[in-house]
């Protein structure tokens, strides 16, 4: 009440402003930067991170403390060592061979099983977006239809496919690629069938996504581009592709943390062969086998999520709207 | 370089429609022109300045520039420039980049490239901002860009598809006398697309005005002006548009509302039907104390000029809103019932194509 009495009086008319419609996203930003909606996502914040938080606590502390007690109870009686990491990283006496060797691994997947899709998804959007021929939105609808697919579904057939080659008839799809004489097939203890499979599987959700993105920009742009003498490898290299980065960007984010935490996919093709085996395989194997040393599988996980998060933080940045700002004008 | 254009027959259907966006197109623009295609929006303008682009593929007839017979040629290779409404600037590149890009598609060489933008920035004015990008620019500038986009080309053709009507007024008619100037100096066949009729009249060497995909007439400003061939032509050219009243003949002239216009026997015996379509442009209808009796319904005053609008009732007793252009400082006021006289008329077929009579 009393500060009511102090208030200056006010003219009707102090805010020309007020009377504008707000726009929907001023509207959203006005709801969701309220008091209240800032708390609940601190609550949500907070309460998503508490795992990770015991994870990370767990993993520094040692083996004794972690087997015999919570890892809340490291507030009360707190006792750090790096010894778990020494432990996972090289290997020693708990645990013979250290994850080293599999996060290779998991970059060698990881790395191919992005840019491959990427690249393949942003020429053949940019040929369904932008290149006029018969059928191309039908084949669009048709890539778009094999989502509904489920990766599942595809592992055996896909796996028969590269052990035993596969062929429609007399025609020869896939070459059977057995060494003469032997039971194993030549992909056998190679990234390859990793690589195919994950770009398959990839490829459906990465054109759509990027033909969107591609379809939205300017038509004028495009035309300009075959005005003054382009073709359209030339379009898509010095048009297409630098205006895209915000999207390819996100989708090799997306893809490349989706093949860096699949397990089941390369359990499937690579599961028998240690060489190529990604650090997802190995915590599985680890949990399998010693599942009792928490202090050792919560390190080995830790270290997995770190390059999950610098890449993250790395590009991010290029989530950055406003790329195409003074191109064309309304 | 700079080369003639020839539209021969050239049509377009879009799949899917029966009307023409385009029909049978006639057209030939001499070696230097500067043609103006205008119309109003839906009139086939763009589509057929696309269509000598190669941005639009074309039904039926060929399209030439010099001997050339471009019709199936990719607009890649047409070696035509174009600006474009929005510009089009490629956001990603500066200006110098976006003004170089064709020419590093044609191999030319770097001392090359950079001499020629150098040039097009200092005749456009933009030698400070060549490192910029395009977002950086005002709309003015971001239009000189485009312009520098094509001059540097050194193309065939210009193509511009209304490159004015995103500025604001002042900018348009500055940037009018600039390119209107820049094309006389650099001699190169240019297609100026515009809905905008004074645009046409100043800037174009000849003017070709459209309507729902047919071309209406091609002349020069003065003699489209002077000499429409039909209704639309002469209400379209001209601000305020010309006065069309609709007529009935007789004695020796047709009513104008209450007064008689005396016209030429053998002029009239050319009128179908009895009926016909009188213009008068606004600049020769004058307030007098004889003639039509209009009642003043707005009254714009202008400085050097004074528009009348009016009503008058015609001879079947329909309403005809009026405009005339009044010199005398003396304008009457709204309401006021004056008289006009018609000095220089028109007339018009009352049927189909409304084709002038004289």
């Amino acid at each position: 009440m009393s500060v009511e009495a102090h208030e200056m009086p006010r003219l009707p008319d102090v805010d020309p402003l007020e009377d504008k419609p707000e726009s929907i996203p001023q509207a959203a930003r006005r709801k969701l930067s309220s008091p209240w909606a800032s708390f609940i996502v601190v609550v949500i914040t907070f309460l998503w991170t508490i795992p990770t938080l015991g994870l990370l606590i767990t993993s520094l502390r040692p083996a004794a403390d972690a087997q015999n007690s919570g890892w809340w109870t490291f507030f009360a009686n707190p006792a750090v060592t790096f010894s778990n990491y020494a432990e996972v990283i090289t290997g020693g006496d708990t645990i013979p061979s250290g994850i080293t060797p599999y996060f290779f691994n998991s970059f060698a997947i990881a790395i191919p099983a992005a840019i491959f899709p990427l690249t393949l998804a942003c020429m053949a959007a940019y040929a369904l977006a932008w290149v006029r021929f018969k059928w191309s939105t039908a084949v669009f609808f048709g890539i778009f239809a094999l989502q509904v697919v489920p990766l599942q579904m595809a592992l055996l057939p896909l796996l028969q496919m590269f052990n035993l080659g596969w062929s429609l008839g007399p025609i020869p799809i896939f070459p059977d690629l057995n060494r003469p004489g032997s039971e194993q097939s030549l992909l056998a203890g190679t990234y390859i069938p990793l690589w195919i499979a994950h770009t398959m599987f990839a490829l459906p959700l990465a054109i759509f996504l990027i033909h969107n993105f591609i379809a939205q920009l300017p038509r004028d742009l495009m035309e300009a581009a075959r005005v003054d003498g382009a073709s359209h490898f030339l379009i898509f290299r010095k048009i297409v592709l630098p205006l895209s980065v915000p999207a390819i960007a996100s989708f090799a984010i997306f893809q490349f943390l989706w093949v860096w935490n699949d397990l089941l996919v390369a359990l499937t093709f690579a599961g028998g062969t240690p060489d190529v085996a990604p650090v997802t395989a190995y915590l599985a194997n680890v949990k399998g086998t010693y599942g009792a040393q928490l202090h050792l599988i919560t390190a080995g996980a830790f270290i997995a999520i770190v390059v999950p998060l610098i890449v993250f933080f790395a590009l991010q940045r290029y989530f950055v709207r406003g790329l195409l700002a003074g191109s064309v004008k309304g | 370089m700079s080369q003639p254009v020839r539209f021969d027959d050239v049509s377009l259907v879009y799949p899917g429609t029966t009307d023409p966006a385009v029909s049978h197109l006639n057209l030939d623009i001499g070696e230097g022109e500067f043609l103006v295609l205008v119309g109003p929006s839906g009139c086939g303008k763009s589509t057929s300045l696309r269509m000598l682009a190669g941005l639009e593929p074309i039904s039926a007839g060929h399209i030439y520039i010099g001997d050339r017979d471009v019709t199936n040629v990719a607009a890649k290779d047409r070696d035509i420039a174009m600006v474009f409404q929005n510009y089009a600037l490629y956001p990603h590149m500066s200006v110098a980049e976006n003004m170089a890009f064709a020419l590093k598609i044609q191999k030319v060489s770097k001392d090359d490239i950079d001499r020629r933008v150098k040039e097009a920035a200092a005749l456009l004015d933009l030698t400070e901002y060549l490192e910029r990008k395009p977002k950086a620019l005002s709309g003015g500038q971001r239009q000189r860009v485009a312009m520098g986009r094509a001059i540097v080309r050194e193309p065939q053709v210009f193509l511009m598809d209304e490159p004015l009507s995103n500025l604001d007024a002042k900018l348009r008619v500055q940037t009018r006398t600039q390119i209107a100037a820049l094309q006389r100096r650099l001699g190169t066949t240019t297609v100026y697309v515009t809905h905008d009729q004074v645009e046409a009249m100043t800037m174009g060497d000849r003017v070709a005005v459209l309507k729902d995909g047919l071309l209406q007439q091609v002349d020069s400003p003065r003699a489209l002006y002077d000499e429409p061939t039909n209704a639309f032509v002469a209400t379209f050219i001209g601000s305020p548009s010309m006065n069309i009243v609709p007529v009935t003949v007789s004695d020796g002239g047709v009513m104008m509302g209450d007064h008689h216009v005396p016209i030429e026997r053998s002029l009239l015996d050319k009128v179908r039907g009895g009926t016909a379509q009188l213009g008068v442009r606004p600049e020769d209808l004058h307030l007098s104390d004889t003639g039509a009796t209009m009642t003043v319904t707005l009254v714009e005053e202008l400085g050097a000029d004074t528009f009348v609008y009016g009503d008058m009732a015609t001879a079947d007793g329909r309403d005809v809103s009026l405009v005339a252009r009044d010199r005398s400082h003396a304008a009457p006021r709204m309401g006021d019932k004056v008289h006009v006289t018609p000095e220089r008329t028109y007339l018009f077929q009352d049927d189909g194509d409304a084709e002038r009579i004289f």
